[in-house]
C-alpha cells in the first residue's frame, strides 16, 4: 500500500503517507508517555528514548519519501501540468499521483515536526 | 460508453410522459400523516436541516441568556446553578445538535442531486438517523425546562460530573442522550461514505468529483474514528455513575484524565468534522461566483486529507495544563502547528480562485468573505494557544472562549449561511432576499466582532470561563457590557435570516440555475421532484453544466440512463469508486414507518436507562432490535424478479450483487471500523491504567487467568472459522451444510460468550473495588455482547436460508455476516490477549 506497488494509484495509496505520519506520531507519543510514567516523571532523562525516536523518524521519512516518489511516478514526473480534469484513465492516474505527492510532502513536514521536540526537551518535566 | 458526447436521441414524447408518470408513482412523497413515513434522502435532509436549525436557535437563546447574565457585575438575573445548566446546554446543543448534524443534514439533502443520483444507497438508514437525532435532541434540550439539564460543562469533566450528588440526573441525560445521537452520526457517515464512493453518475471519475464529495468522504471517515472513542468514554462514565465502577476515581485506581483523553480524541477532530463540510460549501460557492473552475483542485484534496489526518494529532492541546510531561505536550504542539499548513492551503486556493476569476459579489460571497476574515483571525489565535507556554496563561479564560467562537463562527456558521443562501433556491425553489441578506450579514458580522473581540481582552485580564458573575473593578465590566451588546446585534442578524426563510412569499419561484453554476445539482427541476433527476447523464468534466450548456434540456428529455421505473420500484445507479463505471442498478426500499419506530424504541431504552427504569429499558431495546430485524427482513437484500436490467442505451446492469461489490458489504465494513475504534478506545483505557500504575493488575487481585478466557477464545475463534466454512458451503450450493454450520456457529459463540463472562466472575474480580477489575469486566462484557450480536446475525442467516432468501445466487447476507465475524474474531483475540496474556508477559 505504502510503496504503491499496485499499478493504479487508488484511495488507499492516497492515504498511505499520512497513515505513516499517524503511526509515527502515535508511537512517539506512547513511547515517551510510557517511558516518563515508568521512570517516575520529573527529572527522568529522555535520553534512553531519543535514539529510538530518531530511528523511527528515519524509517517513517524513508517510507513517506518512497510513497512520494511513487506518487511522482504516477503523476508522470510532472510531464503534464494540472488540473488533470480530463475524462481519461491517464488523467485520473496523474491526478491521483499529483494529489498523493502533495499529501506526501505534507506528511514529510509533519513527521519532521513531530520529531523536533525530542531534541529540545531533556527530561520528563 | 460515452453517451455524453454522443448526444443520444430523445424518446418519443408520449413514452416520456408515461415514464415520468411511473417515476412520480414510484418516488412520490406520501400525503397526509403518511408524509412522515417518507425516507427519501432529499426529503429527510430537509427535516434534518430544519430540526438542527431549530436547535441552533434554541442554543442561541441560551447564549443570549449567558450574555444577559454577564452584562453587569454582580448580576442576579440567573442563579449560579441555573447558569451552569445554561452554558452547559449552550455548548452541548451547539456542538452535538447543531454543528455536526446540520452538516450531515445538508450533505444528505444536496448530495443526491450533486451526483445526479435518484437517491443515496440507504435512505431508511438516514431516516432512522434523523428520528434518533430528533428524539435524543428533544430529550436533552427538554431537560432544562425541568431544571434537570446537565450542568458540568459541555465536556463533562470528572470527578465533578461523576459525582452523582453534585451533578444530578443532568449528567445521565447528557451521556445517554448524546450517545444515542452519536449513533445517528455514525449512520450518516455510513450513508455518506458509500454514497460518495459508489453512487456517482457514470463517467464521474474520482478526479472529476465535486470538491464537496471529497470533503464529505474525509469527514465521514473522520466520524468513524472520532465519535466511537466518545461512545467508549460514555460507557465507562455511565458505568461509574450507575454501577460505581471506578474508572475515573483516583482513590480506587481510576484517573479523571482518561476521560479527558477519550473526550478530546473525539473533541478535537470534531472541530474539523464541522469545519471541513462548511469549507466544502465554500468550495462550491467560490468557483460559481468567480465564474471559473477552482484553482488547485488537487490542493483542496491535499487540504482535506491532510487536515483529516492531522486533526487526530491535536487532542492533547486541550490538556496542556493537566501536568503531562512537556515532551507529550510538545508532540501535540507540533501537530497543532502543522495543521495550520493544510488549513491555510484551502484559504489560499479560494483567494486564488477569486483573484483569477470574474467575481460576482452576492450574498453567499459576502458571507464567504466574512467567514474567511473571521476564521483567519480565529486561526491565528489558535496558533497562539497551540504554543503550550501561552496556553498555560490563557487556559480556561475568556481568551479561549473568544478563540473558539472565532473558529467556529468563522469556520462553520458563516460558511453555512453562505450555503443557505446559495442552496435555498435549489431546495425550496425561491431566492432569499438580497437586501435582507445584506442586512443580515452586516448585523451578524459587526455584532459578532463586537461580541467576541473584547473577550480576548477580558480573558487576558484574567476573567475565567463559566463564572456566573463577577465583582466590579477588575476591568471586566465595560468589556462584558460591549460583548453583550454585540451578542444581541448578532442575534438580530440571525433573526433577519429566520424571517426571510420562514416568511411565505408569492411569485418568488426561480429558474433552475439562478447562480449559473457548473455542477450537477443545478440540473434539478423546480419545484424539486422526489425522483430528483429525469435521467442520469454521463459526466465527463468537473463542471458539466459549463461544458455542455444543453445538458439540462437533454437530461429533461430523458436522453440518458435510467429514465424510467418500469417495475415501479425505486432504483439508483451504483458505479465504481475510481472511474465511475456503472456496475449495478440498485433497488432501494420505499417509504416506511420502520425507521421511525426503531428510533423510538432504541431511544426509549436509552431514556429509560437515564431514569434507572432498567426493565423498561431492556423491553424497549428488545422491541427496537425486533423492529430493526423486520426492517432488514422486509427491506434489504431483496431478491429481484430478474437478474439484470436495461438502464438505457443498451447497458444491462445486474440488480443483485453480493460480497465486496455490494453497498451493504461496504456499510458493514464502515460500521465495523467505527466499532473497532470504540473497542480500541476501551483497550486504550486498559493500557492507560497499566501505564499510570506501578502494579497493574494491582497486588492482591488475580486476573481472570488463562483457563476461561482461553476456552472463550478457542470457542469463539472456532465459531469464526465455522462461519467461513458456512460461506463456502453456501457457495457450493449445499443448504444443509450451510444450516448445520450456522447452528454450530451459534453453539460455539454462545459457549465463548458464556466463558468470557464467567472468567472474571470465577476469579472473584469485583468491579467496584478498583479500576483493574472494572476495565476487565468492561472488556469481557463488550466482547460477549459482540458475540451475542454475531449469534443474532447467524440466526438471521439461518432463517433466511430456511425461507429461501439466502441461496447460492442470493448470498448478500452471508457475505456481510462473515465480514462481521472477522471483526468479532479480532475483538475476541485482542480482548483475551489483553486481559489474560498481557499480565503474564509483563511478569505481573
Amino acid at each position: 500500500m505504502v510503496f504503491g506497488l499496485r499499478r493504479e494509484p487508488d484511495l488507499w495509496f492516497l492515504i498511505g503517507s499520512p497513515t505513516i505520519w499517524a503511526i509515527h506520531f502515535l508511537v512517539c507519543y506512547v513511547l515517551a508517555a510510557i517511558h516518563c510514567e515508568k521512570a517516575g516523571m520529573g527529572f527522568a532523562e529522555l535520553a534512553p528514548i531519543r535514539l529510538w525516536i530518531l530511528g523511527l523518524t528515519g524509517i517513517a521519512l524513508v517510507f513517506v519519501f518512497v510513497s512520494g516518489f511513487r506518487a511522482w511516478q504516477h503523476w508522470g514526473f510532472g510531464a503534464n501540468r494540472p488540473p488533470h480534469d480530463g475524462d481519461t484513465p491517464e488523467d485520473r492516474r496523474r491526478f491521483m499521483g499529483y494529489a498523493a505527492l502533495l499529501i506526501s510532502a505534507l506528511s514529510f513536514v509533519a513527521v519532521v515536526f513531530t520529531a523536533l521536540p525530542i531534541f529540545f526537551i531533556a527530561d520528563c518535566r | 460508453m460515452t453517451i455524453g458526447s454522443m448526444n443520444p436521441p430523445a424518446p418519443d414524447p408520449a413514452l416520456a410522459r408515461e415514464q415520468e408518470a411511473r417515476l412520480d408513482k414510484t418516488w412520490g412523497t406520501p400525503r397526509g400523516w403518511r408524509y412522515w413515513s417518507s425516507v427519501n434522502n432529499a426529503q429527510v435532509g430537509i427535516w434534518y436541516t430544519a430540526a438542527s436549525l431549530i436547535f441552533f436557535l434554541f442554543a442561541g437563546v441560551l447564549g443570549l441568556m449567558i450574555r444577559a447574565q454577564l452584562v453587569v457585575p454582580d448580576n442576579t438575573l440567573l442563579s449560579a446553578q441555573f447558569y451552569n445548566q445554561v452554558f452547559t446546554l449552550h455548548g452541548t446543543v451547539m456542538m452535538f445538535l447543531f454543528a455536526v448534524p446540520i452538516l450531515e443534514a445538508v450533505a444528505i439533502t444536496i448530495m443526491p442531486s450533486m451526483y445526479a443520483a435518484r437517491d443515496l444507497p440507504f435512505p431508511r438508514l438516514s431516516a432512522f438517523g434523523f428520528w434518533s437525532f430528533l428524539i435524543g435532541g428533544v430529550f436533552v434540550c427538554g431537560s432544562i425546562f425541568f431544571n434537570a439539564a446537565p450542568d458540568g460543562g459541555w465536556f463533562m469533566y470528572p470527578p465533578l460530573s461523576t459525582d452523582v450528588k453534585q451533578s444530578g440526573i443532568g449528567a445521565d441525560i447528557w451521556l445517554l442522550g448524546l450517545s444515542f445521537i452519536e449513533i445517528a452520526s455514525i449512520a450518516a457517515a455510513v450513508e455518506l461514505i458509500v454514497g460518495v464512493l459508489k453512487c456517482r453518475p457514470p463517467g464521474m471519475r474520482i478526479n472529476l468529483m465535486p470538491l464537496y464529495g471529497w470533503y464529505v468522504l474525509i469527514v465521514g471517515a473522520m466520524i468513524l474514528f472520532a465519535f466511537p472513542p466518545l461512545i467508549a468514554g460514555d460507557i465507562l462514565f455511565e458505568a461509574e455513575r450507575l454501577l460505581n465502577w471506578p474508572f475515573f476515581d483516583a482513590k480506587r485506581g481510576g484517573d479523571p484524565l482518561l476521560w479527558q483523553h477519550l473526550f478530546w480524541i473525539f473533541g478535537h477532530p470534531e472541530v474539523y468534522i464541522i469545519f471541513l463540510p462548511s469549507i466544502a460549501l465554500l468550495a462550491m460557492i467560490v468557483p460559481t461566483f468567480s465564474q471559473r473552475p477552482i484553482v488547485g483542485y488537487a490542493w483542496i484534496v491535499l487540504a482535506a486529507v491532510g487536515t483529516g489526518f492531522l486533526s487526530f494529532g491535536l487532542w492533547v492541546h486541550h490538556m496542556f495544563t493537566t501536568g503531562l510531561p512537556s515532551i507529550s505536550l510538545a508532540f501535540f504542539s507540533a501537530a497543532s502547528e502543522a495543521v495550520a499548513i493544510p488549513t491555510a492551503v484551502q484559504i489560499f486556493v479560494f483567494i486564488a480562485t477569486v483573484l483569477t476569476g470574474r467575481l460576482i459579489f452576492s450574498v453567499p460571497m459576502l458571507f464567504a468573505t466574512g467567514a474567511l476574515a473571521i476564521f483567519v483571525f480565529g486561526g491565528l489565535t489558535g496558533v497562539m494557544v497551540a504554543l503550550a507556554p501561552f496556553d498555560w496563561q490563557a487556559h480556561d479564560t475568556y481568551f479561549i472562549v473568544a478563540h473558539l467562537h472565532y473558529v467556529l463562527i468563522g469556520g462553520m456558521l458563516f460558511p453555512l449561511i453562505a450555503g443557505l443562501y446559495y442552496f435555498f433556491p435549489l431546495v425550496r425553489g425561491r431566492m432569499l432576499s438580497e437586501r435582507l441578506g445584506k442586512w443580515a450579514f452586516w448585523l451578524m458580522f459587526i455584532g459578532f466582532n463586537v461580541a467576541f473581540m473584547p473577550m480576548h481582552f477580558t480573558g487576558l485580564r484574567g476573567m475565567p470561563r463559566r463564572v456566573f458573575t463577577y465583582p466590579e473593578g477588575f476591568g471586566w465590566d465595560w468589556l462584558n457590557l460591549i460583548s453583550t451588546l454585540g451578542a444581541f446585534v448578532l442575534a438580530a442578524g440571525v433573526a433577519v435570516i429566520v424571517f426571510d426563510v420562514v416568511w411565505p412569499r408569492r411569485h418568488a419561484t426561480v429558474n433552475r440555475n439562478p447562480w449559473k453554476a457548473g455542477t450537477l445539482e443545478w440540473l434539478s427541476p423546480q419545484p424539486q421532484k422526489a425522483w430528483a433527476i429525469r435521467s442520469v447523464p454521463h459526466v465527463s468534466s468537473r463542471y458539466p453544466l459549463w461544458t455542455d450548456p444543453e445538458l439540462t434540456r437533454k437530461v429533461d428529455e430523458a436522453r440518458f440512463y435510467l429514465p424510467d421505473a418500469e417495475e415501479l420500484k425505486r432504483e439508483t445507479l451504483v458505479t465504481t469508486a475510481l472511474d465511475g463505471e456503472p456496475v449495478q442498478c440498485l433497488r432501494l426500499p420505499g417509504n416506511s414507518w420502520l425507521p421511525m419506530r426503531a428510533a423510538f424504541f432504541i431511544g426509549g431504552s436509552f431514556i429509560a436507562t437515564t431514569f434507572h427504569l432498567y426493565w423498561t429499558a431492556l423491553g424497549s431495546g428488545v422491541i427496537g432490535v425486533a423492529v430493526i430485524l423486520v426492517w432488514l427482513w422486509t427491506g434489504t437484500a431483496m431478491i429481484p424478479e430478474k437478474r439484470t436490467k436495461d438502464i438505457g442505451h443498451g447497458l444491462r446492469l445486474p440488480l443483485y450483487v453480493s460480497g465486496s461489490d455490494s453497498v451493504g458489504w461496504w456499510a458493514m465494513l464502515i460500521t465495523m471500523l467505527g466499532d473497532m475504534s470504540a473497542f480500541f478506545s476501551l483497550i486504550f483505557g486498559y493500557f492507560f491504567f497499566w501505564t499510570i500504575h506501578k502494579d497493574f493488575p494491582p497486588a492482591g487481585m488475580d486476573g481472570p487467568g488463562v483457563l476461561w478466557p482461553g476456552i472463550a477464545a478457542g470457542a469463539s475463534l472456532a465459531a469464526w472459522a465455522v462461519m467461513l466454512a458456512a460461506r463456502r458451503a453456501n457457495a457450493a450450493g449445499s443448504a444443509f451444510a450451510l444450516r448445520a454450520m450456522l447452528v454450530i456457529n451459534v453453539l460455539l459463540a454462545g459457549a465463548g460468550a458464556a466463558a468470557l463472562v464467567y472468567a472474571p466472575y470465577a476469579t472473584n474480580l469485583d468491579p467496584v473495588l478498583h479500576s483493574y477489575p472494572a476495565i476487565v469486566w468492561v472488556l469481557a462484557l463488550w466482547t460477549a455482547l459482540h458475540l451475542l450480536l454475531g449469534i443474532l446475525m447467524t440466526l438471521y442467516c439461518l432463517a433466511g436460508s430456511i425461507a429461501g432468501r439466502l441461496t447460492r445466487e442470493h448470498d448478500i447476507d452471508i457475505h456481510n455476516v462473515v465480514l462481521y465475524w472477522h471483526f468479532a474474531a479480532i475483538t475476541v483475540a485482542v480482548t483475551v490477549a489483553t486481559i489474560s496474556l498481557f499480565p503474564l508477559v509483563k511478569g505481573g
